[in-house]
């Protein structure tokens, strides 16, 4: 989870191939599969925080950033995990590519230590690509713990590359490994690398093309060219294109056509990917010992978290634990922060009473931007610098892939994507951060339609409002009781309820197809450094909150005053726009505020609420609200009924998403058809779902 | 012919082939389904899929469409 602003600015790699660098700067690109610990080697080199989550697929954006050793620096890029460099995937095309075009000077490969089998298979088909390498086997704490032996020097000698032990995230083996990528960047050492050798007819071949491909030595490995021009890596091959005079591209032509393999293109694939997969174990047999004993702690918490019977139960338990907590946790702060911030207000009146400043300005700077910034602030703000760190503990335990996996069944009935599942998690923490996840599922069709549902997650934006609501209509006064977080862990299941029902609609309508394929790892499971963790996200969600407080909700509050106080006729601008959307509002149970408030709220979720209230009180009863409670008796005042109530919760949890993040699907799907579409579906559905809640309530004549 | 969606959980199989093709067979020989490769069926999800194997040393969730691809002995 998390997206920070910093996040959203960051460009995709595709555009920053050649990274620009001075004398005495060095390029160095972090490669790996997935999970292994890259973002927590970025941080630990550079001192940044690139997030890092215990789930394959955490990076989908690539970092930079900066580090010095010996007086040279070193660009740092983090790339997307990848599991081989035949890219079967966006985020492994990137990655490839980066490293073959890239003017990188040195790759650092990480590798998981507790699965070297897996993982040396890239680090050999990256030995093929360069030999400006540096071997970097990460987790060997977890090994250790696992009675997993490594022999690095063994290892080093074998491969031909420096090999360092590092376990990135208490910064075990770092220094060891600035101290050989120095060494290897700047040429002091030249790594003579070991690579495998193939099939007696493929090195034949590869022997005939070498002298032509030679000429291009500077710029790409001729072993590795020869070998993507006999395996017809066809997106490769167009890209090498402009690289290569027509007259060698003839020769390759004639030498390919006068020796034609035995093999059709896929037994090739099959026999290269075998060679490296054999060369690997012999490898990891000859040097890594493994003692553990049988019994496998993973195993013992996956027979519950994954079990028929209480996985699923678990998971709503887990959500319905995190919500209590926050709901619980962020009562107190909240009145605190009101009662604080509503106390200065008291002060800055007097103050400008004494200046003598015209009431317009006290209007338009106390009564609209402060007291927004307050709302935002104290209402906003406690639940979730709960939230989002408690969703980080349980992303860091490696628990999101195992609800992934539980939930796989429902989105494989939907013909969707069993990663959607992943997406709609960081979905919970922004719905930009959701919608750029999305990358992790390969298959166009099924991105599109976890690009287009992801809204139906209630964000960090939307939590506090639904958590607000629910609390003032389900509690007796001042008392926090378990109702509130049923009926918000309600509406999240309703939400991936729409979610999976609407996924189905697209597949079967104008994104028809059938599911694509699947492919989950489940890492182990993790502590995590819950301090830590504590600490860095209530930070980075408070900075997060108050930046776009400071960049949203103020000129929000500033505008809503003064269209509430500028008066036509004996209305405010406000008012007669309420008015007119009244009608259409009373249809779907909300009235003409609600709806204009949400409209008004497109920019960000969190002023959704502070603008309704504003709009009340600017036409209304002007009551001073130092208190959560007095929320209740601003909505009672304004008619509000148990509809309304279930009304508003469910329209912001299904309405259209906000500014942030339809720019996001805009720059995702790169069209204007889609991003409108994002936008039609859900308010569609939300406009669907409360007539319908309107309807019964009429019905009934509860309403 | 076996295949692998069929394999009882906690039996250790040998890869025979793969009948995938395109993108998922590479896929899957980046994940080590080479011939001959050791897979054992760690466990099957709340509705019996997907399951997960243990490839290489990664435990690795396949759907039984995916599973239904690759043949063993
Ligand atoms: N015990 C231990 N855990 C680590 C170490 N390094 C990383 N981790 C944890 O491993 C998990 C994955 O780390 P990331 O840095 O996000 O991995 P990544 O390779 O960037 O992953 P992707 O971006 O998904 O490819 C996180 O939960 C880290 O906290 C380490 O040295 N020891
Ligand atoms: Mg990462």
């Amino acid at each position: 989870m998390g997206l920070t602003y910093q996040s959203t600015k960051a460009t995709a790699l595709k555009d920053t191939f050649q990274i620009k660098k001075n004398p005495g700067q060095y390029v160095i690109a972090l490669a790996g599969n997935p999970n292994t610990g890259k973002s927590t080697v970025f941080n630990s080199l550079t001192g940044l925080r690139q997030h890092t989550g215990n789930w394959p697929g955490k990076t989908v954006v690539n970092a930079r950033g900066e580090f010095s050793y010996n007086d040279d620096e070193f660009i740092l890029v983090d790339l997307p995990g990848t599991y081989s460099l035949f890219s079967s995937s966006v985020e492994e095309e990137v990655a490839r590519d980066f490293i073959c075009f890239g003017n990188t000077d040195a790759v650092i490969v990480v590798v998981d230590a507790t699965c070297l089998e897996r993982n040396l298979n890239l680090v050999y088909q990256l030995m093929e690509l360069t030999d400006k390498l540096v071997l970097c086997i990460n987790l060997i704490d977890e090994a250790k713990s696992k009675k997993i032996e490594i022999d690095a020097k063994g290892l080093e000698s074998e491969l031909g590359i420096p090999v360092v032990l590092c376990a990135a995230r208490s910064d075990i083996g770092i220094s060891d490994l600035k101290a050989a990528l120095y060494q290897v960047a700047t040429g002091i050492i030249k790594p003579s690398t070991n690579v495998v050798y193939y099939e007696g007819p493929i090195e034949a071949l590869l022997t005939k093309l070498n002298p032509i491909l030679m000429k291009y030595a500077k710029n790409i490995n001729p072993r590795w060219l020869a070998l993507r021009i006999i395996d017809g890596d066809e997106k490769l091959i167009e890209s090498i294109k402009d690289y290569i005079t027509d007259e060698d591209l003839d020769n390759i032509e004639i030498i390919l056509e006068e020796n034609k393999l035995a093999y059709d293109k896929q037994a090739l694939r099959d026999s290269i990917a075998s060679t490296i997969y054999n060369k690997v174990e012999h490898v990891t047999k000859t040097y890594v010992k493994n003692s553990s004993k049988k019994v496998n702690r993973d195993r013992l918490i996956d027979n519950y978290i994954t079990s028929k019977v209480f996985g699923i139960p678990l998971m709503l338990l887990t959500l319905a634990l995190i919500l209590w907590i926050t709901i619980s946790g962020a009562n107190y702060p909240s009145s605190l922060l009101a009662k604080f911030f509503f106390g200065i207000e008291g002060k800055i009146t007097i103050f400008f009473n004494y200046i003598q400043a015209p009431d317009w300005v006290h209007g338009v700077l106390v009564l609209g931007l402060y007291r927004t910034l307050v709302w935002v602030i104290s209402v906003m703000l406690p639940p979730m610098a709960i939230f989002f760190p408690l969703f980080t503990i349980l992303e860091d335990l490696g628990y999101l892939p195992r609800v992934a996996f539980n939930m796989d069944h429902l989105f494989k009935k939907a013909c969707a994507h069993g990663k959607q599942c992943l997406t709609m998690c960081m979905g919970f923490g922004c719905n930009a951060a959701g919608i750029i996840s999305c990358r992790i599922i390969d298959s166009p069709r099924e991105r599109l339609i976890a690009i287009l549902t992801n809204n139906f997650v209630p964000c960090n934006g939307r939590f506090p409002t639904l958590i607000a609501i629910s609390t003032v209509f389900l509690v007796s006064r001042g008392k926090y009781g378990i109702l509130p977080v049923l009926s918000v862990t309600g509406l999240v299941v309703i939400g991936i309820a729409i979610t999976l029902l609407v996924s189905y609609l697209l597949s079967k309508t104008i994104l028809k197809g059938i599911p694509s394929t699947f492919t989950l790892e489940l890492p182990p499971y993790r502590i995590p450094r819950i301090g830590q963790v504590l600490y860095r996200s209530i930070i980075d969600r408070t900075i997060f909150v108050l930046w776009r407080a400071i960049i949203i909700a103020a000129p929000a509050g500033v505008i809503t005053w003064i269209f509430g106080n500028i008066y036509i006729r004996d209305l405010g601008i406000i008012g007669h726009v309420a008015g007119f959307l009244n009608p259409a509002a009373r249809l779907i149970g909300l009235d003409g505020f609600i709806l204009m408030a949400f409209i008004l709220g497109l920019p960000a979720n969190e002023i959704v609420l502070p603008i309704l209230l504003m709009s009340y009180l600017s036409t209304g009863s002007m009551i001073e609200f130092e208190s959560i409670d007095s929320l209740r008796r601003i909505l009672l005042d304004n008619g509000w009924t148990y509809l309304t109530a279930l009304n508003t919760m469910l329209f912001c949890l299904l309405h259209w998403p906000c500014a942030t993040s339809l720019l996001t699907i805009k720059k995702e799907t790169a069209s204007i058809k889609w991003t409108l579409l994002a936008a039609l579906i859900p308010t569609g559905v939300a406009i669907i779902v409360c007539s319908i809640t309107t309807l019964i309530f009429k019905l009934f004549g509860w309403g | 012919m076996l295949k692998l969606h069929n394999a009882n959980v906690g039996s250790v199989v040998t890869v025979k082939d793969l009948t995938s093709t395109g993108l998922l067979r590479e896929r899957m020989l980046a994940l080590g389904l080479t011939k001959g490769a050791q897979v054992e069926v760690v466990r099957r999800g709340p509705s019996g899929d997907p399951t997960v194997f243990n490839i290489r040393g990664a435990m690795i969730a396949l759907r039984n469409e995916e599973a239904s691809m690759i043949t063993i002995s």
